[in-house]
């Protein structure tokens, strides 16, 4: 008897060698030197994943149970690729042009980038995979106990749920190190695939071992067998036309539809070559493994005590014979079964997953420009890969542990396959319709899933879901019609012929009715075209590796893009650098690749890419390539609005500059013209000095002046340097005002002392009446009272100078404007001042008459709307009043802050 | 009768001084002091000297000066020009509107003596010899 801690050594042993054969796999993948792990073999046998320990066990159970019926499910995926490959053929050629990463990224993509398709098929293929993860747990579970039973120390009786865990863990750390070893676009991983076809070898041999062993070793050759099986039970089955036909199609469907195959059949493939050679090796490979089930099955039944457990028969048979290197192999076969198909339907799941559900809830709970920084992205994919790989494997262990191992495996795989067969309408639909919609998808997959979860999954669980004998019985709520298993009154079918007639055939109506019933939108037209014309949109397998890319024709190209110059010095660079002369260096790869980069610096990556392809690769472009062209191109007509936008800017500027420069040359006219002004205001007043003063001299020498003349003469040089100083006094306080230099002694005083003071100075000159309202003038006010007064004093003596009224008269009227204000109005009864001058009264030098009477430069008015201004306050001509008027505005309190 | 000055000039104690300084020298003075009328003062005074201030009100000596020049009756009429703006624009103005001396305040009594002389000879051979 065998040992059982030996066993757990070999299958350590074998574990290790999967690990290493991985890794160097991987590491010759890292390195380029794919050799003959690219070859059509290698991928044959990696298809082998269809192979689980449910065909590897539990053919012969489903042998012993149903008789030949076992066949169909080698006979449906035999069909499809030897009759359909070109459905095959076209699924991997769509999925290599769109690189397609699963299968719900295939039917998401197909309908217009359909987010919510994504996420149905991914729950869809959850849902669907995670009882056939189970199974496989519970099958190396109960082999272990198989070996534990038969243990002769009895020491260790192993607790079958603690193995699954652990097989499950080993699993998910395996699937997590070589699954996401890196994030390869097109989501090949090289060591899974080689240790997966090692695992499909060693089943292969082990299953055939027990069969040769079970014939040669145990019998007497096939004579012998020949009679016993005409003998056995397992002959007696009758074959139901029906089964037959809805099973071959059922695993046929599988085929394309289940993660994992999809996952080593589409997004594995590297070279669609491979698929003729798989055409035929991979039915041989299966009509290999289904040779001895019936031998094996008839032998067991004969020779193993009654009521053993016939899905064990492939390992019980040579315990049973004590023979421990086949016990040994075959168990390391059922291991290998299981195992191989866990690891790749976690890594598909969880592309599915992390892609579908973890990915578009994390970009959008990063908000817009999250995903800026691409290697921030990465670590989160990597990370919802891992997380995702072992969600799956947890959500297996839970069902395994909650459903207590269900004892018929074959029948879980056939909830299984019923299950992610509902993705079949679309996606055969989406590849060869190109009337197939968005709506018809949606609909047809949430109806064959409901369907399916009606009449074949949740009974699947009995009572504990619900379903109980009297439901099944008698429908929900007595309604027979929506019995489970006879629904709609369709009575007297099998039970999985009956759900997958009828979730396949709603599945399908509807997805036909919804695509008629709903118009495309444009993305889903594009994608519907580019999927059901690939052939006619891509090339053969041409590629970067071996493109027929004319240099000229990229020379021509790059010129465009880079001008000319540059892009001549770019391949001139690169001929050199490959020993040639001239301009076109050959088009290896690196040159390509290296014209890509330098191309995408100017128009983007996307657009590179795609020129390119055109050129060079014959790589179809695809709808999200035209996409981010168009993203690029958007963005390169924001930077040249942007362009715009600053050159506006320029020309904005320029025109400030160009007004500020005319507003420096008027304010240089202007200072020409104020020095001008000042020039002759001062050189008037000198002109008189200077003339008398040279005539008193010359005058006094010659002693022909009389006294009048003197004294006359005298006085006019003593006014005129008094109107000289005053000038200059004049100009250096409006200097100091205008440039707000001017400090002022706030005060509280009473507005009518104010205008006193200001009456009482400006006394003399002509005779002139002035009225007030005293009692109106006693407001109180914060100001300067002596720039106040300076202001009504000038007010006072212009209405002196310039009033020409036989008998002058000025008006002073004062009032408040409500709390805050007051107003003070000088009204002369003069002609006053004509209108055209009234705009200019208050600016410098803008004396109206005469000199003689002026006696001033006329800054006057200028120094007096300075003032007020300094004090918050306005000044302003007063037209229409007979007189010469000006208003007065001012604050009673001054202004703070 | 002596030669004749027509002064146009609005400052009242400029006109005193000027007035003073030629009388003195036998000349006869005539003021004018507004602008606008200053070209037909001097067709219906036509002095033999012109002393023209730049600054008058409403209308500007440089104007006055080109449209003297332009009638032909005061072509060539000796005209002094005097300005208390000292920038060499305006003399170049001045001398472009054929100003036959130009003068800046403040002046030299004797130099403005000397001119009005000087301008009157060469315009008028007798006075010229009476005065050479």
């Amino acid at each position: 008897m065998l040992r059982f801690n030996i066993l757990v050594l070999a299958c350590l042993s074998y574990a290790t060698l999967l690990f290493v054969v991985a890794f160097w796999a991987e590491k010759r993948a890292e390195a380029g030197r794919l050799g003959w792990l690219r070859s059509p073999m290698i991928y044959t046998l990696s298809l082998s994943i269809y192979c689980t320990a449910w065909t590897f066990y539990g053919a012969v159970g489903y042998a012993v149970r149903s008789g030949l019926e076992f066949v169909t499910i080698y006979l449906g995926p035999s069909l499809m690729m030897i009759g359909w490959w070109w459905i095959l053929r076209k699924l991997v050629r769509i999925g290599r042009v769109q690189r397609i990463t699963s299968v719900a990224d295939l039917i998401s993509s197909r309908y217009g980038k359909s987010t919510t398709l994504g996420v149905l098929v991914t729950l869809l293929a959850v849902i669907g995979t995670t009882p056939y993860i189970a199974l496989q747990l519970q099958s190396v579970a109960l082999s272990f106990a198989v070996f534990g039973v038969n243990d002769p120390s009895g020491a260790v009786l192993p607790d079958l749920d603690k193995t699954a865990l652990w097989v499950a863990v080993g699993l998910a750390v395996f699937t997590a190190l070589f699954g996401t070893r890196n994030l390869d676009a097109n989501e090949r991983h090289h060591g899974v695939v080689t240790a997966i076809a090692l695992e499909a070898v060693v089943k292969f041999f082990a299953l055939v071992a027990v069969g040769v062993f079970v014939v040669w070793g145990l019998g007497d050759g096939i004579g012998d067998l020949m009679a016993k099986i005409d003998a056995s039970p397992v002959a007696q089955h009758p074959i139901q036309g029906t089964r037959w036909i809805a099973l071959t199609m059922l695993s046929a469907a599988a085929l394309l539809t289940l993660p994992r195959m999809f996952q080593v059949l589409v997004v594995e493939n590297s070279d669609e070559s491979h698929l003729f050679t798989a055409g035929w090796a991979f039915p041989l490979y299966l009509f290999g493994m289904s040779l001895f089930v019936i031998p094996i099955a008839v032998v067991g039944l004969e020779v193993l005590p009654a009521g053993s457990n016939p899905d064990m028969f492939v390992l019980t048979l040579p315990l049973h014979a004590d023979h421990r290197l086949l016990a040994t192999l075959s168990f390391l076969g059922g291991f290998s079964s299981a195992t191989s198909m866990v690891i790749v339907a976690a890594i598909a799941l969880s592309t599915m997953v992390s892609n579908h559900i973890v990915m578009p809830i994390w970009l959008s709970a990063q908000g817009k420009g999250g995903a800026t920084v691409s290697g921030d992205v990465r670590r989160v994919v990597l990370y919802a890969r891992r997380l995702s790989i072992f969600g799956v494997l947890v959500l297996g262990y839970l069902y395994f542990h909650f459903s207590g191992g269900s004892e018929a495996l074959a029948s879980i795989g056939m909830i299984s396959f019923t299950g992610v067969a509902q993705v079949l309408p679309a996606m055969l639909g989406g590849i060869f319709w190109r009337g197939a919609t968005r709506l018809g998808a949606i609909l047809g997959v949430v109806t064959g899933f409901v369907v399916w979860a009606y009449t074949m999954f949740l009974p699947s669980f009995g009572a504990a879901a619900g379903f109980t004998p009297e439901l099944l019985e008698h429908g929900p709520l007595g309604l027979t019609l929506l019995r489970p298993q006879a629904l709609f009154g369709v009575t007297g079918v099998d039970p999985v012929v009956h759900a997958v007639s009828w979730s396949l055939a709603l599945n399908t109506l509807l997805f036909l009715l919804g695509s008629l019933f709903s118009f495309p939108r444009p993305v889903e037209r594009l994608q519907g075209a580019q999927f059901v014309n690939v052939f006619e949109h891509s090339g053969s397998t041409r590629s970067w590796s071996h493109g027929f890319a004319e240099a000229e024709d990229l020379l021509v190209m790059a010129q465009r893009i880079l001008g000319p110059s540059e892009a001549q010095a770019l391949f001139q660079s690169e001929a050199l650098a490959q020993g040639k002369e001239g301009y076109l260096p050959d088009t290896t790869p690196e040159f390509i690749e290296r014209l890509e980069r330098e191309l995408a610096g100017s128009v983007g990556a996307a657009t590179a890419h795609a020129m390119l392809g055109q050129i060079a690769g014959g790589v179809v472009v695809s709808v999200e390539d035209l996409m981010a062209v168009a993203d690029e191109t958007a963005q390169m007509m924001e930077y040249s609005s942007q362009l715009e936008l600053k050159s506006e800017e320029l020309s904005r500027t320029a025109r400030k500059l160009r007004e500020a420069n005319e507003k420096l040359t008027a304010l240089s006219i202007q200072k020409d013209a104020f020095l001008s002004q000042i020039s002759h205001e001062l050189r008037t007043p000198m002109t008189s000095v200077r003339a008398f003063s040279e005539i008193l001299r010359d005058g006094g020498a010659a002693g022909d002046l009389d006294a009048a003349s003197l004294e006359r003469f005298s006085t006019i040089i003593h006014d005129e340097a008094q109107r000289l100083t005053r000038l200059l006094d004049d100009l250096l306080d409006l200097s100091v005002l205008e440039n707000g230099q001017v400090s002022l002694n706030w005060a509280r005083d009473n507005l009518h002392d104010v205008i006193s003071k200001a009456v009482n100075a400006s006394a003399e000159g002509r005779t002139m009446a002035i009225r007030r309202n005293e009692i109106a003038e006693h407001i109180a006010i914060e100001t300067d009272p002596d720039r106040l007064a300076q202001v009504f004093i000038n007010l006072i003596a212009n209405a002196r100078k310039y009033c020409d009224a036989p008998t002058p008269e000025l008006r002073i009227e004062t009032r408040r404007l409500g709390r805050d204000r007051l107003e003070i109005d000088f009204i002369d009864n003069g002609s006053g001042i004509p209108k055209d001058k009234q705009a200019v009264i208050f600016e410098k030098f803008s004396r109206l008459t005469d000199h003689a009477k002026a006696g001033g430069a006329g800054l006057g008015l200028a120094i007096c709307r300075e003032i007020v201004a300094n004090l918050g306050g306005t000044i302003a001509y007063l037209p229409g009043q007979g007189g010469a008027a000006f208003r007065i505005t001012l604050p009673r309190v001054r202004a703070r802050g | 009768m002596g030669k004749r000055v027509l002064l146009i000039e609005d400052e009242p104690n400029i006109i005193e001084a000027i007035r003073f300084i030629l009388s003195r020298d036998g000349w006869t003075v005539e003021t004018h002091a507004d602008g606008a009328t200053a070209v037909e003062a001097v067709g219906r005074k036509r002095p033999d000297v012109v002393i023209l201030d730049v600054m008058l009100p409403n209308k500007s000596g440089f104007d006055i000066l080109r449209d003297l020049r332009a009638d032909a009756d005061h072509a060539a009429r000796p005209i002094l020009m005097l300005t208390a703006r000292g920038q060499k624009k305006d003399r170049d103005m001045a001398e472009a509107a054929g100003v036959s001396y130009f003068m800046t305040k403040p002046f030299s009594n004797s130099e403005m003596l000397e001119t009005v002389r000087r301008l009157a000879g060469t315009s008028d051979e007798a006075s010229g010899e009476g005065h050479g």
